[in-house]
């Protein structure tokens, strides 16, 4: 390759801002349906009745048994037949932003899950029971003593998750979706740069990733302390 | 549902989409071996550098942890495969691209070559190794100080307490985790299908191109991955329960 260019990343800067958007967007999408999903998968696996927690586990263990990229493929294919079922539309109407966007809920809601669910246990049991003896019911106890502690106890692997997820973004480059990675990897492919690009995003993650994962540590030094 | 498809001639390698599956099954496994070798042996150097009292080595073992944990796999399969070809002197890229392939036939109906293959496992081996060292780093550090005290105390030198009385009880803690780790090397080989490496995913994906059946295929792999997951869970309990210490550690406890 002898010299290198590292104006390519100049010149194409407009291009892989556009990537790094739909990662962003990506990650915020699958980190808020995740989140919100994964609460109630977790409360699901904790609930008494069989019909509910049954059918939870099985979903959250099938789900992290296979690659993530496994995963990608099977709402890739399921999604868009799924959708024009119920709407009678043809598979065009679902882009493969939104294939993307319910693979990712799908698969962090599944890991997300098994944070909260060991966030819930980790409150004393007596917590909701004081919780009923006072007269709420079941999702005023978890929306108001179980949920708000959980959550505090558990934000560090919560946020750690996080930047996991950012990470795994890159993975819907096998969908040929044009996140900040495969941005890079169109630009290299039309110039021939790929040493650069690529090297160009490394730096990038590592730079956003270290930083996150030093917060976060910042973050759980404080929390233990208040605690 | 036309689970019949397996059984059909496949275009290439001479076997049915089956032999595609069982040749997928069979590099997915291969490149999680390999890779879990230099995973094992890589993580247990960086996770004990990080415990020992030598600064330089604790700096070493962190700056190694970080560097490959902030950055995304896939981003590194391409720094291997792509980026460091490029970046060494010119002979040896040639050679890793042009020669390599040609060392060895790889078996059961490869559709890649050595390159690939060694690029795949060594990426994914030092990626995984920043893991493990974070789970032997813990595990060291979760055992008493007394106890290594007590081995200097008795005049062993520091390498000797290492190998006589921290890493025998370290490694013992962290199996479960480990076998968790063994866990995620197994799915994230899936990793390699970017660079080439036809494994099980890529395999279903292909079955999926040619035949239209892309239910079954996929399905088909997923029953796979279950199917090794379960058993290596059932593997490592009872590795577990073998090598446990009476009265140290819980018997048999869930993964």
């Amino acid at each position: 390759m002898g010299e290198f260019d590292w104006g390519v990343i100049w010149r194409y800067r407009a291009a892989l801002w556009d990537g790094m958007l739909t990662s962003l967007q990506l990650f915020a999408i699958a980190l808020a349906g995740g989140v919100f999903f994964g609460t109630l998968l977790a409360m699901a696996r904790l609930a008494r009745w069989k019909a509910v927690s049954v059918p939870a586990a099985g979903f959250v263990n099938l789900i992290r048994a296979i690659p993530f990229i496994m995963a990608i493929f099977w709402f890739y294919f399921l999604t868009p037949m799924i959708v024009s079922k119920f709407t009678g539309q043809q598979g065009e109407a679902v882009g493969p932003f939104t294939s993307a966007v319910v693979a990712f809920i799908m698969v962090e809601s599944a890991y997300y899950s098994e944070i909260i669910r060991a966030g819930i246990q980790s409150i004393p049991r007596g917590q909701p029971g004081a919780a009923y003896a006072l007269g709420l019911n079941y999702w005023q106890s978890m929306g108001y003593v179980v949920l708000p502690q959980a959550f505090r106890n558990m934000l560090p692997v919560m946020l750690t998750q996080a930047v996991i997820l950012f990470q795994d973004t890159s993975l819907v480059y096998v969908v040929a979706l044009k996140d900040f990675l495969g941005a890079a990897s169109k630009a290299g492919q039309l110039t021939g740069r790929i040493v650069e690009l690529y090297l160009f995003v490394a730096v990038v993650f590592f730079i956003l990733c270290f930083a996150a994962s030093r917060a976060v540590k910042g973050l759980q030094a404080r929390l233990a302390v208040a605690r | 549902m036309d689970w019949k498809v397996f059984l059909e001639q496949a275009p290439s390698g001479g076997m049915t989409y089956l032999g595609w599956l069982w040749s997928g099954l069979f590099w997915t496994i291969a490149v999680s071996a390999c890779a879990w070798v230099i995973a094992f042996v890589a993580g247990s150097v960086v996770g004990v550098a990080r415990t020992t009292p030598l600064a330089w080595a604790r700096f070493l073992g962190t700056a190694y942890v970080e560097l490959f944990r902030n950055v995304p796999l896939l981003v590194q399969m391409f720094l291997w495969y792509f980026v460091m070809p490029e970046v060494i002197p010119v002979a040896w890229g040639d050679w890793l691209k042009q020669d390599m392939p040609y060392l060895l036939r790889l078996p059961f109906a490869a559709q890649f070559s050595l390159w690939e293959f060694t690029a795949a496992v060594v990426c994914l081996g030092l990626y995984t190794a920043s893991r493990v060292a974070e789970q032997v780093r813990s595990g060291i550090e979760s055992l008493p100080r007394g106890q290594t005290s007590a081995g200097l105390a008795m005049g062993l030198t520091l390498a000797q307490v290492y190998r006589h009385v921290t890493l025998p009880m370290g490694f013992r803690i962290i199996i479960p985790p480990m076998t968790s780790e063994f866990l995620t090397i197994f799915k994230n080989s899936s990793t390699a299908l970017t660079i080439g490496v036809l494994e099980l995913t890529a395999q279903s994906r292909q079955i999926s191109e040619y035949t239209f059946k892309t239910f079954e295929a996929f399905t088909a792999a997923t029953l796979i991955y279950i199917a090794v997951t379960m058993t290596v869970i059932l593997l490592m309990r009872a590795l577990e329960r073998r090598v446990a210490v009476p009265g140290y550690i819980a018997q048999g406890s869930t993964h």
